[in-house]
Parts: structure tokens; C-alpha cells; sequence
């Protein structure tokens, strides 16, 4: 959680940037999309990257109390508001469901009756943030585990796929907002397999998150 | 190299433009797709940023931080729209 001077509030859906600048004047920085729902103070969930430049300090060396150089709110195009209407289809991978988490935030806060999906890649249960909250959101969540699965699983045990795709998402007749964010494979895949279902390229906004380095 | 998006690089444009970008259109140079700045191909770890076509992969803009002055190159695109 972050306590900005002059926050002038932010959307459901935008990042901002952490810059850190050593004692040698060398400079990293980085984007983190902001997981709590506008209105509400700015929290960003970092997953630590342990040849991370950034990331090891955010998550291990920063205490309560410390400043940090941010800029942002950060981003117009990868946002969603009750306003824009739905159904709302959320596809994330790992920690790319941050952002997807401020929208279904925003809808349960706003009292939005907009219908919301989410399918949630993750690699074993452990791995799944926010995992009870996400329960009680008012939104169906759809997981697949694709690595490692608690006994009695019965949710989705592989990566997502056109199967999956058709499975859970609304035909593009319903005209959804569609909304992927995750690793840079994982966006190219479910995206072009949402092409390939019929939806029209500019209805699925997309957002990579890099490998290395935050997001 | 795995290419990021253009949303990866809103705080740079945001810096350098004074504003809000990735929601703003493009034209390629070379191909003529027309996008938002949001879709477009980002290389955050070439020398300086590279923002590339995602239909033709033609290079539309360039990114170089020399100490604290940005220099700019947007040759690749026939357009760019707010």
C-alpha cells in the first residue's frame, strides 16, 4: 500500500511507475499495475524476481515508512469503468491478473450489474493471488492450474486453450469487453486464439507483462 | 527478444509527450496499419526503447535517454493522432 502526496486518484486498470536510484547514480525502473480499485489508496502487488533489479529490493528490503520515486497513474488504453458497459471477459496469467483485479474491484465497489468472467492461468494453487478473495467478488472465476493441482481438483489442468476459450468466454456476438493480460506468450496465445473464435482483433485489449523485470 | 506493448512504455510517452498516449492512434510508414499506441510492439531492452508495427514489424518510433535529455526519432509513422 502506498500513500501518495497528491494522488490525483486512478483508473481500473493503470500501472505506475517505481524508480530506484543507487548511491552511484544508476537508475532502474519499472511498472507494477496498480491492483486496488479507484478511490481507494494505491496498492501494487509485486511478485519477486530473484535476478529482479527492483523487485528483490520491493519486496524484502523496503519497510513501512520508506519513500519511493513513483510516476503515474500510468495508462488510457488497458482501463475498464462500469460505464464502458460489458459483459466483462478477464483472462489472466499469474501476476497479470493484478490489473484485471482493480476492475473487478471497481464492479463490485461501483454495485455494477455488469456480468464479469475471469479465467485465471496459474501454475499450482499457491500461485493463485488474491485467491479468496476472489471468491467473493460477485464475478464467475474460471481457474486453470497448469502445473501442479491439489487433490480433488476439478477445475482446468492445462494451459488455455480454443476448447477452454470457447468454454468460458461469451460468444463476440454478446459484444464483451475483453481484457489479457499476462506474460508475453500467454497475451499472443489467447489473444489470437479470441481472434480465431470469431472476436474482432481491436476487442481484445491486451497488456504484456516482460519476463524479467517486473512486469 | 520478447516484445512488450505499448502500455509498457505509457510513463516514457507521458514524460516526453506531457500526456496521455496509449490511447492515441498511429499510422505506419511503411504498411499503413493504423493502431493505438497500446497495441503497438515495445522493446524495452534494445539500445534505448523501439516501438515496431505489429502488422509489418517496420520500426515506427525510438527512445534514447542521454542523461537527462530524451531524444526522439518517430520517422516510422505517417501519423500519430491524439
Amino acid at each position: 500500500m502506498l500513500d501518495v502526496p497528491d494522488w490525483a486518484g486512478h483508473r481500473a486498470g493503470q500501472h505506475l511507475d517505481v524508480r530506484l536510484t543507487a548511491e552511484d547514480g544508476y537508475r532502474a525502473e519499472r511498472s507494477y499495475s496498480i491492483g486496488s480499485p479507484p478511490g481507494e489508496p494505491v496498492a501494487i502487488t509485486v511478485e519477486r524476481l530473484d535476478d529482479g533489479e527492483v523487485s528483490p529490493y520491493l519486496t524484502e528490503e523496503l519497510r513501512a515508512g520508506d519513500a519511493l520515486e513513483l510516476r503515474g497513474p500510468i495508462g488510457g488504453y488497458f482501463v475498464w469503468g462500469p460505464e464502458d458497459g460489458g459483459p466483462l471477459l478477464l483472462v489472466a496469467g499469474g501476476s497479470g491478473v493484478v490489473p484485471l483485479m482493480a476492475m473487478l474491484r471497481h464492479r463490485r465497489a461501483a454495485r455494477s450489474d455488469v456480468p464479469a468472467r475471469l479465467l485465471y492461468s496459474s501454475r499450482t494453487l499457491e500461485d493463485v493471488i488474491y485467491r479468496a478473495e476472489l471468491d467473493r467478488l460477485g464475478a464467475e472465476v474460471v481457474h486453470t492450474l497448469t502445473r501442479e493441482q491439489p487433490p480433488g481438483w476439478t477445475g482446468y489442468t492445462r494451459r488455455v486453450d480454443a476448447e477452454m476459450l470457447r468454454e468460458v468466454a461469451w460468444p463476440a456476438s454478446e459484444d464483451p469487453r475483453v481484457f489479457v493480460c499476462g506474460p508475453t506468450p500467454f497475451v499472443e496465445t489467447v489473444a489470437g486464439t479470441l481472434v480465431q473464435l470469431g472476436y474482432p482483433p481491436q476487442m481484445v485489449k491486451t497488456e504484456r507483462f516482460g519476463a524479467t523485470g517486473g512486469r | 527478444m520478447e516484445a512488450l506493448d505499448g502500455n509498457a512504455i505509457g510513463g516514457l510517452l507521458n514524460e516526453v509527450f506531457g500526456e496521455e498516449m496509449t490511447t492515441a492512434h498511429g499510422a505506419c510508414g511503411n504498411c499503413g496499419a493504423r493502431r493505438q499506441v497500446g497495441e503497438l510492439a515495445v522493446y524495452l531492452r534494445a539500445p534505448g526503447t523501439v516501438v515496431r508495427c505489429p502488422s509489418c514489424g517496420s520500426v515506427l518510433m525510438t527512445f534514447v535517454q542521454v542523461h537527462e535529455v530524451w531524444s526522439v526519432d518517430m520517422r516510422g509513422l505517417a501519423e500519430l493522432e491524439l
